[in-house]
């Protein structure tokens, strides 16, 4: 091995300690960029697979009831490739020991053959057989809450009769990765439930013999679903058709295709930031190291080496510990995004996982690493290769310091010799004391900016639970009905207080901007319920037109005071065309609407909730007066005394019109768990990942500091000073840079964050920019602390320098 | 006898902040081959940066050097490497090992870059350090350190070697051992060899003595005995 590299390896050993430090900086930059992406894209890639040989249904459509023999008709349409018929309708569900109801819905499955469209995966038992009426397949989340197996039993409330079915087998569908119960904004596979039952026995159960309510189809790859849409809607608006709609609008897609944006919009956002703050680190470090090699490289030139070859020499030192970086980094960021990808596809339920391996990743991440560091230390290299060796060999000339004001402070006894040392020597070189505070300052930025996600959740928890949705209970009717049905829900017990509302699936257009979402009505007086405005103040629902969410105003790019044109889906898709009276707050998706509506349609419902967080809402009146139908509630909020909760339980339990209740409490324990699960343990890992990038540069700064002036300390202690006195020249450096970098990281965390709150937000969810003054301080506390490990450590060094050594030879 | 190198009003001038040293003004002198040259002079007298700048460490302000019959002023940086590179070897007063290498490395450091070395074991044997050769510089004293630097200096069979305050660091003891390994090089190997000190006593081991004053020589002794170095007066 040629002597320079051996040199090069002795040399790493020898900095084993910096150099280990700068890795791991680039290491944690890796480890992002490979466990997000990478996680990311395998959520995606195990998502389109399963779609895929599941078959997962392109378009879907629903109807009241709709004679079999369509089916040709629906097949040839141009564009579709296969469409199966189905009954899918909501029931309440009663399993034994839990007290609050449950709903669910059923669906059912052909007989003698697999399902053409949404098929399903068997995780356990069989499917139904054919003619068995009792039995049925449950989805695996319900079947889990609940410890079910093959073999156990529960009761449904199907068509105001009581059943009691068999679990034959559990199974995963396509259809149903995210499945949300009416009023819930995240699945409670507890209290909400999705099983498959023969059609045969389904039909017979709900008088749909030879008909159908529900129909999925797949298509050509290049189908215009437009067109299929257009042509479903043709043909089944005589049986009570109320819009078809494509994939993007199916809840279940709509829901995970969010969480996976967020995802994707995490790893696009998040490693960059780690990435260019862990370069930055590592350029600023390096350049540092190398021009302390300045008097080797002065005699390696006097030895006759060129140029080339020493900048080599050190840029093989540089890459080297650039590809340490990488290695950790990748295995790191392997590791955790098997662990996260697992965790999520648990979460999921998707049937089988499938792990990609990126190599453009590790590409990028290599490139990134080694130019940043290559750069850093290039300047450096060159500048001190470019000395004739003379130069380089003989220490630097002293440094032309000025006295700036301290000249004169320190003559009538302010600051002591050494810390007006100290102080000049981060006056002279500002660019250097520039960057390093900067680069301290990035570290607490990167902290606030993993830390932020926990407070704008507890924000978004608080304006939900606690500012807009104050009922205790949700419930939601089976079909809309009179107003007076309020006063059978204020009988029911345990009910305090209740606000009725009205929900109606639309179409709102501007120009060629649609969407499709729910318009909420809502009670002048609403209380339990309430709307907030832009800045979270309660507001009533305007005497006449629409209240839009800023979501909704921003994505048909409206505003207060434009008209919208509004398509009726339920009402024979008149349109109208109605004001905007205000814009609302809508922090994210709330679950304005619940359960299924007219005609027991239940994909209607499903769809007002696949926009939860696309909310509108107007006067209850005015609603009324638009639909023309009469005075109606589709259900009421209500507040509830918990001690007759049970009572009120079993009342609904037995009160068909009931289609479901929501609970508050149980939704916002959900909730929190659920984002706790998924944002907490990426966060998690992000915030270890900047404690350590943290620890790595404030370390390296000092240290390099004490090479940079050990000459310098050691004559002090020549003279006489205390070995605390000459540690205190560094720790006031260091104090003075931890100190600065603080606001000015606060600073960098808050736009930092602010771009993190951009970038994630999507349809259905947007997080509110929310830092609290606890997480300013903890990201500064976390920095301090690092700074003072660090400075310890140093303190030690400085108690051992060598004074004799470091006086009389040139290292 | 061929001159080795020739220098013709050579003069540098070092500026630091608003201070003008004029380090060398208007040195002429030539060195012959072979020849033990030992270069006296007080702290500033311009020594070191005669022998910097006919070793190609340093570029003067003005005048000329001539190595042999090439104007060593006018090379270019590429071509001053190669000549540190092919034709001298350098000894300084802090050794300037490299830490991390072992005695034996140290040597092939230049070995390996030469265009006709001896063995780093042949070098180290010349100064007498065969069985130390694989200790790093921290495991050994001043004088051994000393010693690795020539056989450093010598492994190349450069022509010249240009030996900056060789035993300024060491002891009487050391310095000696030193010393007679640079002799031992200058009459086994012909090596013309410049040596600064500022211990007079050395300089009757030398053919010559050039006496350093103000950046200017001031006079030139040529010895017409030499003595053994073990014989110097400290």
């Amino acid at each position: 091995m040629p002597m320079l590299d051996r040199k090069l390896l002795r040399d790493l050993l020898r900095l084993w300690a910096q150099s280990l430090a700068i890795a791991l900086v680039m290491a944690c930059g890796v480890a992002t960029l490979i466990l997000s992406v990478g996680t990311y894209r395998s959520l995606e890639e195990t998502r389109t697979a399963f779609y895929d040989r599941y078959r997962f249904g392109t378009v879907f459509a629903s109807a009241t009831r709709a004679p079999q023999h369509l089916k040709s008709r629906i097949e040839n349409i141009s564009g579709v490739v296969s469409a199966e018929l189905r009954i899918v309708r909501p029931v309440l569900i009663d399993v034994v020991g839990m007290a609050e109801p449950a709903s669910g819905i059923a669906v059912s499955i052909p007989e003698y053959r697999e399902p053409s469209v949404n098929r399903l995966y068997l995780r356990q038992g069989r499917l139904p057989e054919a003619g068995r009426r009792n039995e049925v397949a449950v989805l695996e989340s319900f079947a889990d809450a609940h410890g079910f197996r093959p073999g156990d039993t529960f009761e449904a409330i199907m068509n105001g009769r009581k059943r009691t079915l068999d679990i034959v087998g559990i199974v995963l569908s396509p259809e149903y990765i995210f499945a949300l119960g009416p009023g819930d904004m995240v699945p409670d596979p507890r209290r909400y439930g999705v099983f498959y039952m023969s059609e045969e026995a389904l039909a017979g159960l709900f008088d749909l013999d030879g008909a159908f309510n529900d129909v999925s189809v797949t298509t050509l790859r290049n189908a215009d679903s437009r067109q299929i849409i257009d042509a479903l809607d043709i043909l089944l608006k005589p049986y009570g058709g109320i819009g078809a709609y494509d994939r993007e609008d199916q809840i279940s897609h709509s829901f995970l295709d969010a969480e996976l944006d967020q995802l994707q919009a995490m790893s696009s956002i998040i490693p960059p930031i780690f990435l260019a703050v862990a370069a930055f680190l590592v350029n600023m470090i390096l350049s540092r190291l190398i021009a302390l090699e300045r008097e080797q490289v002065g005699l390696l030139k006097a030895l006759g080496y060129s140029n080339w070859a020493i900048g080599g020499h050190y840029a093989k030192l540089v890459i080297a510990i650039a590809v340490i970086g990488l290695v950790i980094g990748s295995a790191a960021g392997l590791w955790l995004g098997l662990s996260l990808t697992r965790l999520y596809a648990e979460f999921f339920a998707f049937p089988f996982l499938i792990f990609r391996q990126s190599l453009d990743l590790y590409l990028l991440a290599g490139g990134v690493t080694i130019a940043a560091a290559l750069a850093g230390a290039g300047k450096a290299i060159w500048s001190t290769v470019r000395l004739p060796p003379a130069v380089a060999m003989s220490p630097p000339a002293p440094t032309n310091y000025r006295s700036f004001f301290f000249g004169n402070l320190q003559r009538i006894g302010l600051f002591s010799q050494l810390t007006v040392m100290a102080f000049r020597h981060l006056v002279r070189w500002p660019v250097r004391s520039f960057l390093t505070t900067l680069g301290t300052a990035m570290s607490v930025a990167l902290l606030i900016t993993s830390l932020f996600t926990y407070d704008s959740i507890d924000f978004m928890i608080d304006a939900i639970f606690f500012q807009a949705d104050r009922q205790d209970a949700t419930l939601t009717f089976t079909e809309d009905l009179a107003p007076s049905a309020l006063f059978t829900v204020s009988a029911l017990p345990a009910v305090l207080k209740a606000e009725p509302y009205r929900h109606t699936s639309v179409k709102l257009r501007n120009g060629h901007r649609e969407l499709r979402m729910a318009i909420v009505g809502m009670p002048e007086d609403a209380d339990l319920s309430r709307i907030l405005d832009l800045n979270l103040e309660p507001m009533p629902a305007p005497s006449a037109g629409l209240v839009l969410a800023e979501r909704v105003a921003d994505k048909l790019r409206l505003r207060a005071g434009d008209f919208v044109e509004v398509e009726l889906m339920e009402h024979n898709n008149r349109v109208v065309e109605i004001e905007i009276g205000a814009l609302a707050q809508a922090p994210i998706g709330r679950p304005d609407t619940g359960g299924p509506a007219t005609s027991g349609a239940i994909s209607v419902a499903g769809l007002a909730q696949s926009y939860v967080g696309l909310t509108a809402y107007m006067r209850l009146e005015a609603l009324d007066r638009l639909l023309r139908d009469g005075k109606r509630i589709s259900g009421a909020r209500i507040q509830i005394d918990g001690a007759q909760l049970p009572a009120l339980y079993d009342k609904i339990k037995s009160t068909p019109a009931v289609a479901s209740i929501a609970l508050q409490g149980v939704s916002r324990v959900r909730f929190r768990e659920t984002v706790e699960r998924n944002i907490t343990t990426s966060t998690a890992v992000y915030v270890t990942l900047a404690v350590i990038i943290t620890f790595g540069v404030v370390y390296n700064s000092a240290r390099i500091q004490l090479s940079e002036r050990a000459r310098e300390l050691a004559s002090l202690r020549v003279f006489g000073f205390t070995r605390a006195e000459v540690s205190s020249v560094l720790m006031v450096e260091l104090a003075v840079i931890v100190l600065l970098a603080q606001p000015l990281g606060w600073l960098l965390g808050y736009g930092l964050s602010w771009s993190v709150v951009e970038g994630l937000a999507t349809d259905l969810f947007r997080i509110p920019l929310v830092i609290t003054p606890g997480t300013f301080a903890y990201s500064s506390f976390v920095v301090i602390a690092a700074a003072i490990v660090s400075a310890l450590i140093v303190r030690r060094r400085v108690d051992r320098l060598d004074l004799i050594r470091v006086l009389k030879t040139r290292e | 006898m061929n001159a080795v190198f020739r220098t013709n009003d050579l003069t540098k001038i070092y500026r630091t902040g608003e201070v003008e040293v004029r380090a060398l003004n208007g040195v002429d002198i030539e060195l012959f081959e072979g020849e033990m040259v030992v270069l006296l002079g007080p702290s500033g007298s311009g020594k070191s940066t005669f022998l910097n700048i006919v070793g190609g460490l340093d570029r003067p302000t003005s005048g000329t050097v001539h190595f042999k019959d090439q104007e060593l002023t006018a090379y270019s940086e590429r071509k001053l490497t190669l000549y540190r590179r092919d034709h001298v070897g350098f000894v300084f007063q802090f050794y300037n090992l490299i830490p991390s290498l072992t005695a034996w490395e140290n040597v092939a450091l230049v070995t390996e870059v030469a265009r006709d070395p001896m063995t780093p074991d042949e070098a180290l044997a010349l100064v007498d350090l065969g069985d130390r050769m694989t200790h790093f510089p921290a495991q050994l004293s001043g004088g051994e350190q000393q010693r690795v630097a020539i056989a450093r200096a010598i492994a190349k069979r450069p022509e010249v070697l240009l030996c900056d305050e060789p035993t300024g660091a060491l002891d009487s003891k050391t310095g000696i051992l030193v010393l007679e390994a640079l002799m031992k090089i200058n009459d086994d190997l012909g090596t013309t060899t410049a040596i600064i000190t500022h211990n007079a006593g050395i300089q009757a081991i030398a053919n010559r003595v050039v006496s350093f004053i103000d950046g200017k020589i001031a006079q030139v002794d040529v010895n017409e005995t030499r003595i053994k170095p073990a014989e110097v007066v400290w």
